[in-house]
């Protein structure tokens, strides 16, 4: 299929972006890499008037270390943020959760804000965001303003974001992590998961990000405090069953899902050590 | 001629050469049918029907017709005048029924994506953005989705016309079946089903048809295999002479049987162009591609086996059931999968007693139809799976009941129960050589090594037959006008150098390559010297196109025969030249030779010098014939039949239910091999496709009839991430029934491939007592099978 038809700007500066978006309104998308809307105009499940390409602003694109915190630009592509050295050793992570994503064609052109602000309940990235309780630049026609992810991923491709405001950035404390893992299981490489996990184990605290569990990939509470705690795993294993929603899809019921959530968490947490 | 000696003169036929057609098409300069443009033309896009079995109340095109660039907007009613309907049926196949079917619904539509109306545009999408705006009303009927209830009494009838929704029914009954599992020491007995899946090509398919009113002379550009069937089909259809149209096949991405069927929306783009007087382009997109082109697959079947202690078979008694969507497809029908099924079952094996039964349903799904190895990868899983539950339920290895029960290679010729006629088959040496290949003892050691470690490993084997270089019998016989013979034009040009013009096609596989090998070598001229044009209805001879793995063994052949007769006028004319006896001349190296000395007499390119502008100096009433022509079709058999066998070695996740394949193995005869690189990956390929029907590939459909899963994001294709190596071995039995020897390889990967994954899982889950009979293996199947977690949200 093809699109239906639209216009298309690419304006020089962040600020001349948020003005046309907030001008245009619902009737006008930002895009970054292309690589989720581009397939959603094909399919004709969305039909903006106006593009706003954000593709090539420069000053989406750094990636910096400062204060005990690592900023990545959201414009910053897969593959960039992939192969980075302070990524690869500040936020592992994140480079391991992004061999996952899609393959290097799409990498070398998806955004990390793009995957972010698109908040595809299976995409990987939402997951460690939460994981590394990462915090969202947004900046709109009333300033900058800061989101933890936790309060960021609102439902099936929803944000906090308003519809004038830009995803600039994500900001990502590094606290020494003790501990963290990935796992997911995809039937083929790069496909989204059946499910998956990005887990985190800071001093004093463990988070347990999951995806593909439901309208929005989400921290699992329970499990997490009794393993913070020092419980036992399999403790935290009987606890998905209240964190995690009941989510059917063709590949996997609910409760095969809950299941092989309880099989990524042994296999990650596991890995860590005895418990 | 023994192309098995190496050192024979100008040798081609074994050479493992790169295509290099390839050149242009890794290099963005290959020529689609896709990428051809005409002047004036309109491009065509379809509204499909959104229900799978519906009534058509009210179409209104009108507000479709006002929207920017729209040249034509037309449904069923318009067009009734342009082209004739077509029934898929065959008068071999008896009983076959079928409907009428038209090339857009007329009063109702029967499966999820048939097309209903279609839009002619200056634009993809300006025809699309209209194609929005037809207006249909349909009342909904109740879908008929699964085969077994299209069959109940009561079921609602798909073609009221027609009486029922059986579409075609066959039982075939050798020996005395009762008796024999009478007299069986054991009985096994499984339900296997085989799920719904489609040919992916890389090139959806595509026409730009160009109706000339000026020469009043239809020519279309068509990603087929078969121009001359489909030449055929749009005179027929159209209401032209055959001489009328002309049908060119540019570069082709991808067929597997695909692209050999009559499309109802290819028909319409066709129509269109003769109506407009306009060139008219379809190019069918992904997502229409799943729920329009054909399917394949979808059977259950209930088998049983009747075995002796020591490990014989002596009997098997089949029912299988199909579902081939609304129609039979047309022209080469969709029994053929069903009645291969029942052909082919216990193939390899040596036993006496056979009785089948197979049942062929219309159903309100997406048309099914042949698709590489028809019927064969059934066949295949439903004997090996049998075997392997015998050997398991005997406590024997199954590798001792395979030698036990294949047909001795010492035993040929020799007709299999159901009536095939092998001429020579090899399968204890494929068996011994696979053996090797794999250190299948090794192997064993390991599996048992690491099944002490909780790994759980499984190695699986399969057995196959493959149809291959059909004659007549496929479709010429129920009178079907597809051409059972292939022709071969060669022609010396005036430089020294060869145009092959022939009349089967290349999609890929690399018959350009291997008709200039073969036309290389039976001339005795370099490789590079030949060119090879094909599939062009105004150019080659005529003849079947490229189908049923025979492209290699007919048209090879035809090219063989019309080189040799080419190289038996050259000498006759060198003859006259030296004045010498021809058969004192030979031809290599690209110049006529002293047979006895091998020196050189006169090249090709002097002679051709000679003969094209010195006709003059020629000794008087010889005239050089510098071009010559030869078809081909086996006679004594109808099926040159190979045999080959394949394992899988793999692991098991039981807590996931995933399965990593470890790796993959096949020996096979084609007979000669005309270039082992090209087989090797038709084989590698074809290898892949089948581990996509054992693993991945589903067409799901709901209760409604609508595909779920119809886009590549969910339709879940074989990728190379999830393949393992595959090695290849050979044994070779040439075909006596022509000079080079070869047979089809094209399905051979595909045949067995499914088989053997599924018997691999299986023997993993061994010790668990467990068996599964349902492809794919999804994780989902193989958790529940194992029961791993409890249907409820307690502990996992
Ligand atoms: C075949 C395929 C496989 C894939 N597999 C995976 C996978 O396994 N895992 C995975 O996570 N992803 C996968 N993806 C998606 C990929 O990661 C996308 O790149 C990513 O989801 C979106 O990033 P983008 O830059 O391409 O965004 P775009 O497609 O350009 O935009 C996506 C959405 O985000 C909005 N947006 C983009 N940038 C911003 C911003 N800075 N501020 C506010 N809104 C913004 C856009 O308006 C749009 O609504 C796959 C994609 C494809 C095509």
């Amino acid at each position: 299929m093809k699109a239906a038809a639209f216009d298309y700007i690419r304006p020089e500066t962040l600020g001349a972006a948020i003005t046309l978006l907030s001008k245009h309104g619902p009737d006008a998308k930002l895009i970054a890499g292309g690589q989720s809307l581009l397939p959603a105009l094909n399919l004709r499940l969305s039909a903006p008037g106006l593009l706003i390409d954000i593709g090539r602003l420069a000053e989406l694109r750094d990636i910096t270390l400062a204060d005990r915190t690592l900023h990545i630009g959201a414009g910053c592509t897969h593959a960039h943020v992939m192969n980075h050295p302070i990524v690869q050793r500040h936020a592992p992570l994140i480079a391991r959760a992004l061999t996952e994503v899609a393959h290097p064609a799409i990498r070398a052109r998806g955004t990390f804000g793009g995957s972010l602000a698109n908040a595809d309940p299976a995409a990987e990235l939402p997951a460690c965001a939460l994981a590394l309780d990462a915090v969202m630049h947004a900046q709109g026609p009333e300033g900058p303003r800061r989101i933890p992810a936790a309060h960021f991923f609102t439902s099936l491709f929803e944000t906090a974001l308003a519809p004038d405001e830009v995803l600039t950035g994500v900001d990502i404390p590094i606290q020494g992590d003790t501990q963290w893992g990935f796992a997911e299981l995809a039937r083929r490489t790069g496909d989204y998961a059946m499910v998956g996990l990005a887990a985190v184990a800071r001093p004093g605290t463990i988070r347990l990000g999951w995806f593909s569990v439901g309208q929005t990939a989400i921290l699992a509470h329970r499990a997490a405090a009794i393993l913070t705690e020092g419980g036992p795993l399999e403790a935290a294993c009987t606890a998905l069953a209240d964190d995690l929603p009941a989510h059917d899809d063709p590949q996997a019921s609910a409760a095969m899902r809950l299941h092989l959530a309880r099989v990524l968490l042994r296999r990650v947490v596991g890995a860590w050590g005895e418990r | 001629m023994k192309f098995s000696n190496p050192a024979r003169p100008d040798a081609q036929i074994g050479l493992a050469r790169a295509r290099p057609q390839a050149r242009a098409l890794v290099q963005g300069r290959g020529t689609f049918a896709s990428d051809i443009t005409v002047p004036r033309m309109v491009h065509a896009a379809f509204l499909r029907s959104p229900y799978a079995h519906a009534t058509i109340t009210a179409i209104d095109l009108a507000q479709a017709r006002t929207m920017p660039g729209v040249v034509a907007v037309l449904d069923g009613a318009a067009m009734a005048d342009l082209c004739t309907p077509w029934v898929g049926v065959l008068t071999h196949l008896k009983g076959l029924k079928s409907a009428p079917q038209h090339p857009l619904a007329v009063g109702r539509v029967r499966w999820q994506g048939e097309p209903v109306a279609m839009v002619l545009a200056n634009t993809r999408a300006q025809a699309e953005d209209a194609a929005e705006h037809i207006m249909v009303s349909y009342d909904p009927l109740p879908p008929v989705v699964d085969a077994a209830a299209a069959l109940a009494p009561g079921a609602p009838i798909i073609h009221p016309e027609l009486g029922d929704n059986l579409a075609f029914e066959r039982h075939i009954d050798t020996g005395n079946t009762d008796a024999a599992f009478a007299a069986a020491d054991h009985i096994i007995e499984a339900d296997f089903t085989f799920g719904r899946h489609t040919g992916v090509t890389l090139e959806a398919r595509a026409v730009v048809a160009d109706w000339n009113e000026g020469e009043q002379r239809l020519t279309v550009h068509q990603g087929t295999q078969v121009p001359h069937m489909m030449q055929t089909i749009y005179a027929l259809h159209l209401g032209l002479d055959e001489s009328q149209v002309r049908v060119i096949c540019p570069d082709v991405g991808g067929s597997f049987g695909i692209k050999i069927h009559v499309y109802p929306d290819e028909m319409a783009a066709v129509a269109a162009s003769r109506l407009l007087r306009r060139p008219v382009r379809f190019a069918a997109d992904r997502l229409e591609s799943f729920v329009s082109d054909i399917h394949a697959r979808d059977h259950t079947v209930h088998a049983r086996l009747a075995v002796m202690n020591d490990g014989t078979i002596t009997g098997f008694d089949i029912d299988d059931l199909t579902g081939i969507g609304p129609y039979s497809a047309y022209p080469r029908t969709s029994a053929v999968e069903a009645n291969q099924v029942i052909n082919l079952i216990g193939g390899p094996y040596r036993f006496a007693h056979y009785r089948a039964r197979t049942r062929v349903a219309f159903q309100n799904k997406a048309m099914m139809s042949q698709y590489r190895a028809v019927g064969h990868p059934i066949a295949t899983s439903v004997t090996e799976g049998l075997l392997d539950r015998a050997a398991q339920r005997l406590g024997i290895d199954p590798v001792t009941i395979r030698r036990r029960n294949l047909i001795p290679d010492d035993a040929y010729p020799c007709t299999s129960p159901s009536g095939m006629r092998f001429e020579a088959l090899s399968h204890h040496a494929c068996l011994d050589r696979l053996l090797t290949l794999m250190d299948y003892d090794g192997l064993r050691a390991e599996q048992a090594s690491l099944r002490e470690r909780g790994i759980m490993r499984g190695i699986g084997i399969a057995s196959f037959i493959e149809i291959t270089n059909p004659g007549a019998a496929f479709y010429g016989v129920g009178g079907a006008r597809i051409s059972a013979q292939d022709g071969a034009t060669i022609r010396l040009d005036a430089t020294g150098r060869l145009i092959v013009q022939a009349s089967v096609t290349e999609q890929g596989q690399g018959t350009t390559t291997i008709l200039a090998q073969i036309a290389a070598e039976a001339m005795g001229v370099a490789f590079e010297h030949i060119r090879v044009m094909l599939g062009d209805t105004d150019i080659t001879p005529y003849g079947g196109g490229t189908w049923a793995s025979r492209a290699a063994g007919i048209g090879g052949e035809a090219t063989w025969q019309a080189a040799r007769a080419l190289r038996d006028q050259i000498l006759t004319l060198a003859a006259s030249i030296l004045q010498e006896t021809p058969t004192n001349l030979d031809i290599s190296g690209g110049a006529v030779i002293d047979h006895a000395s091998r020196a050189e007499r006169i090249t090709l390119a002097e002679l051709a010098r000679i003969a094209y502008f010195r006709p003059d100096t020629l000794p008087k009433g010889i005239q050089a014939e510098l071009i010559a022509t030869r078809h081909y079709v086996p006679r004594e058999y109808p099926f040159a039949f190979t045999n080959g066998i394949q394992a899988a070695w793999l692991e098991l996740d039981t807590e996931t239910g995933f399965i990593t394949l470890l790796k993959h193995w096949v020996v096979e005869d084609c007979g000669t091999i005309i270039n082992p690189l090209l087989v090797d990956e038709q084989i590698r390929g074809g290898v892949v496709q089948g581990i996509g029907a054992a693993l991945f590939e589903q067409c799901d459909y709901d209760s409604e009839g609508q595909m779920l899963n119809a886009s590549m994001a969910d339709y879940l294709v074989p990728m190379a991430g999830e393949m393992p190596d595959i090695i290849i071995g050979h044994v070779t039995t040439p075909t006596a029934e022509s000079t080079i020897g070869a047979k089809g390889a094209g399905e051979a990967g595909t045949a067995a491939a499914a088989a053997a994954v599924a018997n691999a899982v299986n023997d993993a889950l061994s010790p668990r007592g467990i068996t599964i009979d349902t492809i794919p293996l999804t994780p989902a199947r193989i958790l529940a099978a194992l029961a791993t977690y409890a249907d409820g949200v307690g502990r996992g």
